[in-house]
């Protein structure tokens, strides 16, 4: 039973850490049909700014839920404006440069913190469960997860911003014709996105450390997350973490992590070989 | 000079510098330039596989890697195995071939598009890495080849000639192989684009929907070309085991993907001379830039010696600036020039016309 309530546990912190890693990213890709393959490293200089930050006396709290998400932020809306905003409705050119902006943010954080992990122990203890012990971070990085998301499903729902951002998603030139700005809106979703990023990296960084190239091991999940989930911002990123996560947490719990992932990834390669719109192109379709 | 002409032309040039190359060069350099020589062209025959496949057949394939990684390894556990290269060498082409046509006909009989094929070739990728990255123990071995994990397979036995495994092929050996290698696939696929089936593939590329209802199945035609390039990059693969006597699970990883592409876009999709050149020229720039890293010596310096930021920078630079390529922009540039001679000393024979198209 106690074991049965732990394993619990790592599934639901499996998959809001999916969910997290991924919805930054399924923000850029829903609204602008933008891959972007510097995800990873948004997630990586996120946890660098919240590192960076609590190193200078800043609560880790305010590091991790505040610094790491403007700065982020703000580095999306220069890269939004310096290169991808030159390259939409180009999909491949948009993959190929935000790669080599990859490549040299990985270049650049090596250049200037050097090829080391660090890291910032987790706060919150632990606790019990039966016979068992567990981080109490773990429920800390649940709780992001789900306020994120209910965050993302209220302003997308309730308010003007989220209004404007559903139309300009689902027919650009008539927003347009309408009076909004597109270029505007991809800009602050490009940045919103970013920022979110670097918020799941910064909340990830005290479990996995920092490391320049930590961006790999995040991009490709986040990815089939995205891909998997299909067109739906919200309720693809949940289902495709939900089954993603369950079968990671479970391949781990019976092999090693190793082949976790890899399990991770053979499914999703299976998933959009059976569904290539994602399961929000088959099911749950009026979903947000 | 009409562009037939120039093709001949281009293709003659390309022949007599690459015979010229492969002649002169153990006689007049010394052996660690030949050495290092060596790898580029290897590296090209890797450039080629993915110039095919992506220049002419239109699939983006971000794993170009993992059939590359392929090869290598199963050249590798093969030798330990078998002891005589013949076998090992046609198995690490046939292996990667063989996963090639598996994972197109998933992806291609499935209609995925080219951009969600990027991301599945990426990932099948990152899945070899951390399967190969994580048989460290010796619980994982081949018949007697140990997989070696992170750690990677040391000490393979080099190449021989087919039939006597006594006779190894040498440094210098490998240098002609490679060399005539890269000539005779890169004139072999200049003859397969020629053909037919080139023709078909090229116009794939241009327009999937209208070749489908001329009657050809693209399905088909591209699983063919990511087939063979598959093959080419497994072979490439083989060499560079061959060359360094030693595979390790980096050749999987997505730096080494990451450079396969950056020597295509810097060279030009499209043309065949273009990713070679590109590859030859970003391995020359990795190594000098690599090379020069006194300690001490001040920041920017360091800065430049940082592969992964300067390559970055390139790859960015040329999709927003150059996004053709070297080769066919300058081969652009040439026409242009070509046009403007011809123009200037036509112009006052023929009658003033309307803007040409």
């Amino acid at each position: 039973m106690d074991l049965i309530a732990l394993l619990a546990i790592q599934v639901l912190y499996a998959i809001a850490s999916l969910a997290l890693i991924s919805v930054g990213l399924a923000i850029i890709f829903g609204m602008m049909r933008v891959i972007n393959l510097a995800h990873g490293e948004f997630l990586m200089l996120g946890g660098y700014a919240a590192i960076v930050a609590t190193s200078h006396g800043i609560s880790i709290w305010i590091a991790m839920l505040v610094v790491a998400p403007i700065v982020v932020g703000i580095i999306g809306v220069i890269v939004e404006m310096t290169i991808i905003r030159f390259l939409y409705g180009r999909m491949v050119d948009t993959m190929l440069a935000t790669w080599g902006l990859s490549l040299f943010l990985v270049g650049l954080t090596t250049a200037i913190f050097g090829n080391t992990t660090v890291g910032i122990s987790a706060p919150l203890g632990s606790f019990q469960i039966g016979a068992y012990r567990t981080s109490g971070y773990t429920l800390f990085v649940i709780g992001v997860a789900v306020v994120v998301l209910a965050g993302i499903f209220a302003v997308l729902r309730w308010t003007r911003l989220g209004l404007i951002a559903r139309g300009t998603m689902q027919n650009a030139n008539m927003a347009a014709a309408l009076g909004v700005n597109p270029p505007r809106v991809y800009a602050v979703t490009f940045g919103i996105g970013a920022a979110l990023s670097g918020l799941a990296g910064a909340v990830l960084a005290p479990v996995s450390g920092v490391f320049p190239t930590i961006g790999v091991a995040y991009v490709a999940k986040s990815f089939i997350t995205v891909i998997g989930g299909g067109a739906a911002i919200l309720s693809g990123t949940v289902s495709a973490s939900a089954l993603f996560g369950t079968i990671n947490q479970i391949a781990t719990f019976a092999t090693t992590p190793v082949f976790g992932e890899v399990a991770l990834l053979a499914t999703a390669i299976v998933l959009i070989r059976l569904l290539p719109q994602g399961i929000t192109g088959r099911f749950f379709r009026r979903g947000l | 000079m009409n562009a037939r002409t120039l093709n001949f032309l281009g293709m003659g040039l390309v022949g007599v510098i690459g015979v010229a190359f492969l002649i002169l060069t153990p006689r007049f350099a010394e052996l660690d330039a030949v050495l290092e020589l060596t790898i580029y062209m290897i590296m090209a025959i890797l450039a080629l596989s993915l110039a095919l496949i992506w220049g002419y057949g239109g699939i983006l394939c971000f794993g170009q890697s993992a059939f590359f990684g392929l090869g290598a390894y199963t050249y590798a556990i093969a030798m330990f195995n078998i002891g005589e290269s013949t076998v090992p060498l046609l198995l690490a082409i046939a292996l990667p071939a063989a996963f090639a046509a598996l994972l197109g006909y998933f992806v291609f009989y499935g209609r995925i598009s080219d951009v969600y094929l990027g991301v599945i070739t990426l990932t099948v990728t990152l899945i070899l890495f951390n399967s190969v990255n994580s048989t460290a123990g010796p619980e994982f071995h081949i018949g007697v080849a140990r997989l070696g994990g992170f750690n990677g397979i040391p000490g393979i036995p080099p190449l021989n000639y087919p039939g006597n495994r006594t006779a190894v092929i040498d440094l210098e050996g490998m240098f002609y192989l490679s060399t005539a290698a890269l000539l005779a696939i890169y004139f072999g696929l200049r003859l397969l684009l020629a053909s037919r089936f080139g023709r078909i593939i090229v116009g794939i590329r241009e327009n999937e929907r209208r070749a489908e209802l001329l009657g050809y199945d693209p399905r088909a035609y591209k699983l063919a070309i990511f087939t063979i390039g598959g093959a080419l990059a497994g072979f490439a693969g083989c060499l560079f085991a061959n060359w360094g006597n030693f595979v390790s699970p980096t050749i999987f990883g997505l730096a080494q993907s990451a450079q396969i592409i950056i020597w295509v876009i810097v060279g030009g999709r499209g043309t065949l001379i273009g990713p070679i050149v590109g590859c030859i020229g970003i391995q020359w720039l990795t190594t000098a830039l690599g090379a020069n890293q006194p300690s001490g010596s001040d920041w920017w310096t360091r800065l430049l010696a940082n592969a992964p930021l300067v390559l970055g920078i390139i790859l960015v630079a040329f999709v927003l600036l150059v996004p053709k390529g070297l080769v066919p922009t300058l081969g652009d540039f040439g026409q242009w020039l070509l046009r403007a001679r011809t123009r200037r000393t036509t112009s006052a024979l023929e009658p003033k016309q309307a803007e040409e198209r």
